[in-house]
């Protein structure tokens, strides 16, 4: 289907209350946006709204100034109700430079806010965003609120006292700029200035003047004349459950959720990978908690990643590699050995905008093909991908519970959206977690390396240490009985159908598809995986407001789907497939339960918008009442 | 501790496969020595693991009666590094050859040796690849005729003693399959060494490059072709022991000498200078014998002993995972 938008109702920002906004800070690389996104998501989760943010940053580290290319952006969206995704159109923007303006402008809603650093409008700067004129100057923004202020003269007042050399008072304009949307949004400043104390504590002259730009933005909010329309907003607090909250990114779940599956698990795990964006911050958070069973190892390519991994599993501990999308590709003869000789691992896919170097930074679900078929031989592997940031948690406990139980590779689908947006949580209890402690083999008395469990088909796991169990094993084919190499025909048959069995029975260990909004029957199924859930559930529940019956159903196992998926998929007169690749699943869903069903595909590297989703589920359904 | 292990025998350390590698391949010599050496570790045979990649000498694991993994090509450094992460006790083995150590596997190689990981690598140079029947690899010699170079090869090949030597190895050594007395040797040598222990094997292929080291390993004439070098002794050859290596001060080169009067300039071997070693382990051209023995050692802390160290620091306060959950900042809703 293709690609349309709709425009969703507006939030007139005249008004005093607003249910939900969403807020977009952009500027240079060095502007400090992702600081100031982080400050203003912490002030807005205690304030009690609910939220999903979204950092979006190049793939230059440190892009020229001024460049449009260079441009960083910090997205938040937070609201009174269940917030899903880090929203569509903007609200506000913050523009610190005219490329964070030319970049961002075409998202702003009519009637929205924006507030630009007059000051970096230059006609250097104007010339770098390719501007004709200058934009403060021109109609070009009459359509919006704006707040045209010299911010870089506001804080070098500010922060005069400090004796800041003038690049380095300048630095402070982020913090200037967030008490400025704090003050917008009867934000606490406390939270920042704590963190400003914390984070600079080696240096008390750089937390003072970053305080006092940040108290200076919200006075200006307070006493300046602003201009008509631009007031303070009301959102009021969402209805949430009690306990203890955070906010986390799916990166820092995943992480954790990997220390969760050990402790579960009751194993050490080994995390082997190789520095890829962006998937490397599973790394960098895992190798400060080596505090718990966990050893990190960095090492020299993909393959020595995911071959390390294997290693370290077939020793006793549990391996677990990571990556993107090329790395993935670098790893799937490795994977296809763990395939072979039967040992667990779980490899992580953060998937990225392919092929080749394709978009790094930028966000895709285009390895699901891949993660399926990407192996040579018949090499099946279990797949399951995480929904959201909280979910990653979740997700990686599972997979290495199925690695372990099942003895067998499992392929984990994240991706650099969910990597880097962050939801709260509502911490879990760990103690109500369910244990699924491993064993290692130990009776020497009838011990072969082909010894397998008879209901999950797992072979067993006797680890080198271990006396009387001395053994080999390796990628050659092996006979079923002996564990020996086999290259008997019937053999190879035997264990080909033996290896596609034991993955295919996982589904009787997994639970039965429900849909996760809406009724199991119906008109209209929108059948996602992964990332999308956010976008889809909201589009969803807007569909259903309308009275459209329309449901959601979410796939979190992708081999082997679950048992009865085929059953509710028929039970809809049509189903939609909302994927952020050219039709991955739905070939899958199509070819698997022969339905109709249709693709809407997005691979621009960034988040469905909940309107695409919204005006194609019109669309559907439009077709089915003329049809009709 | 030392709590007795029963004396154990090669015929513990054979398995119950047939061998099946081709008749007179060096590879038996070499499985025999190491079958009759492993009993002289004393170590419990559990912990032993012998490790490979692809390639006729990477069946070896099968035939050892101890724990072994065949792995995937080149790659058997990795999942090595890997085995001995998880559990630093096992003493560990890596089996290759030329065509799986340093063409497919070379990276590996590099960063196993540099990273100076307490494990043993034997490399069984047959230049040639055997397996697939008899391409040149990356250490046969420039011109050599098989079905993938019929005009003869145009490649150079690498000496694997002087990649190993450049990747900054710790214990570099070269023998001879057939040489069961000099390679067991070395052998234990390599095993007592704590790091990473390299050892490159010339081994012969009789089917697909015969006879290419005979030069060193006929008895009537190996003398004048190879140097045994020995820590501190002068490095003599020659079937008369008539012959000397010398350090040609001027040229900073090494030169064959004639002992008779020469006695001053001849080259005591220091297994702990690089420079040299370097210089002995790439010797070529035709009046240079082959270096044979141990060319290199080190003390350096191994890899696996400062990560763990590393990891002892990091858990002597064993994480909670409620804390960690719970770790920034977190706010209560009621």
């Amino acid at each position: 289907m293709e690609l349309a938008e709709e425009k969703l109702d507006e939030h007139h920002l005249d008004e005093k209350e607003v249910v939900d906004v969403v807020v977009r800070f952009a500027g240079d690389s060095g502007d400090g946006m992702q600081l100031t996104g982080t400050n203003f998501t912490q002030a807005t989760a205690l304030y009690g709204n609910d939220l999903s943010t979204f950092p979006d940053f190049p793939a230059e580290i440190r892009a020229p100034v001024g460049a449009t290319f260079g441009v960083s952006a910090f997205q938040i969206y937070f609201g009174a109700e269940d917030v899903t995704t880090a929203g569509d159109a903007l609200d506000v923007l913050v523009a610190m430079n005219p490329a964070a303006l030319v970049t961002n402008i075409a998202n702003l809603v009519e009637g929205g806010l924006v507030i630009v650093d007059r000051g970096a409008f230059t006609a250097k700067n104007l010339k770098k965003a390719k501007y004709q004129s200058n934009p403060l100057e021109d109609s070009s923004l009459d359509g919006f609120r704006v707040l045209d202020i010299d911010i870089s003269k506001q804080v070098l007042a500010a922060v005069e006292s400090f004796g800041l050399t003038h690049k380095g008072a300048l630095r402070c304009k982020n913090m200037w700029t967030l008490g400025l949307v704090m003050w917008l949004f009867d934000r606490d400043r406390q939270s920042t200035i704590d963190s400003l104390n914390a984070k600079f504590s080696s240096k008390p002259e750089i937390a003072g003047s970053n305080i006092a730009a940040l108290n200076a933005g919200h006075a200006y909010g307070e006493t300046a004349e602003l201009p008509a329309g631009i007031h303070v907003y009301k959102v009021p607090q969402a209805k949430v459950s009690p306990g203890t909250y955070r906010n986390v990114t799916g990166s820092n779940a995943l992480a954790w959720g990997l220390i969760a599956g050990s402790e579960l698990a009751d194993i050490d795990l080994l995390f082997a990978s190789y520095p890829i964006t962006p998937a490397s911050n599973l790394l960098h958070e895992l190798v400060n908690h080596r505090d718990f069973n966990i050893n990190t190892f960095q090492a020299e390519d993909e393959i020595a990643a995911v071959c390390a991994a294997i290693g370290a599993s077939f020793a006793g501990s549990l391996g677990i590699t990571s990556s993107a999308g090329p790395g993935i590709a670098l790893k799937a003869e490795g994977i296809a050995l763990a395939a072979a000789t039967e040992l667990p691992l779980v490899v992580v896919d953060t998937q990225r905008g392919g092929p080749s170097t394709g978009l790094p930074t930028k966000t895709e679900q285009s390895d699901l093909n891949m993660a399926l078929y990407g192996r040579h031989g018949d090499t099946p592997m279990p797949v399951i991908a995480s929904s959201t940031p909280i979910d990653c948690f979740e997700v990686a406990i599972e997979a290495i519970r199925l690695a372990t139980k099942y003895m067998t590779p499992v392929m984990l689908l994240s991706d650099g959206y969910l990597a880097n947006a962050a939801e709260p949580w509502k911490i879990p209890d760990v103690s109500t977690l369910e244990p699924f402690p491993v064993s290692h083999h130990s009776e020497a008395e009838g011990f072969k390396p082909s010894l397998r469990d008879k209901d999950t088909l797992a072979r067993v796991w006797a680890k080198p240490g271990t006396a009387g169990l001395e053994h080999r094993i390796g990628g050659i084919e092996k006979s079923y009985d002996t564990g020996d190499i086999s290259y008997d025909p019937s053999n190879h048959q035997k264990m080909t159908d033996m290896r596609h069995a034991k993955v295919a029975g996982i589904a009787n260990d997994i639970p039965l598809q429900k849909a996760c909004l809406g009724e199991e029957s119906g008109e209209l199924a929108v059948v996602g995986w992964g990332s999308t859930f956010g976008a889809i559930h909201q589009a969803v529940k807007r569909a259903r407001s309308e009275g459209l019956d329309v449901s959601h159903i979410h796939v979190r196992y992708l081999s082997p789907l679950p048992r009865n998926l085929g059953e509710i998929l028929h039970n809809f007169e049509t189903v939609l497939v909302p994927e952020m690749n050219t039709g991955q699943f739905v070939h899958l869903v199509k070819s698997e339960f022969l339905i109709d069903a249709e693709g809407l595909n997005k691979v621009a590297g960034q988040p469905f918008k909940i309107g695409e989703i919204l005006a194609a589920i019109h669309k559907k359904l439009g077709a089915m009442e003329s049809a009709s | 501790m030392n709590q007795a292990l029963p004396k154990l025998t090669l015929k513990d350390y054979a398995s119950d496969q047939e061998v099946r590698w081709c008749p007179g391949c060096g590879d038996y010599a070499i499985l025999k020595t190491i079958q009759k050496l492993m009993p002289e570790f004393n170590q419990p045979k559990e912990n032993q693991v012998f490790i490979s990649g692809i390639g006729c000498s990477s069946r070896f694991p099968y035939y050892m009666n101890t724990y072994g993994f065949h792995t995937i090509h080149g790659r058997a450094p990795a999942i090595a590094t890997g085995v001995k992460l998880a559990n630093p006790e096992l003493d560990v083995w890596v089996i290759t050859g030329d065509g799986d150590g340093f063409s497919i596997g070379g990276n590996h190689m590099l960063h196993v040796i540099r990273r100076n990981v307490n494990l043993q690598i034997l490399l069984f140079n047959n230049e040639i690849y055997g397996l697939t029947k008899g391409q040149y690899s990356p250490t046969s010699q420039t011109g050599t005729t098989t079905p993938s170079s019929p005009q003869g090869s145009v490649d150079s090949p690498l000496s694997p003693c002087g990649v190993a030597l450049g990747a900054g190895g710790t214990f570099i050594a070269r023998s001879i399959d057939t040489e069961a007395k000099h390679l067991a040797a070395v052998v234990t040598r390599a095993h007592d060494h704590d790091g990473a222990s390299f050892v490159e094997i010339l081994q012969n292929c009789p089917i697909y490059n015969d006879g290419i080291f005979e030069q060193v390993k006929d008895k009537k004439i190996a003398a004048n072709f190879k140097v045994v070098l020995t820590h501190g002794e002068p490095v003599i050859f020659g079937l008369e022991q008539e012959k000397a290596i010398s350090l040609n001060r001027e040229s900073l080169q090494l030169e064959v000498i004639e002992v008779s009067g020469n006695e001053d300039k001849i080259l005591v071997h220091d297994e702990n200078n690089k420079i040299l070693a370097t210089m002995l382990a790439t010797m070529s051209g035709s009046n240079f014998p082959v270096a044979v023995g141990v060319i290199y050692r080190e003390d350096k802390t191994s890899f696996i002993d400062d990560s763990y160290q590393q990891l002892i620091k990091a858990r002597e306060v064993k994480g909670s995972l409620q804390e960690l959950l719970h770790s920034g900042h977190t706010w209560e809703v009621e």
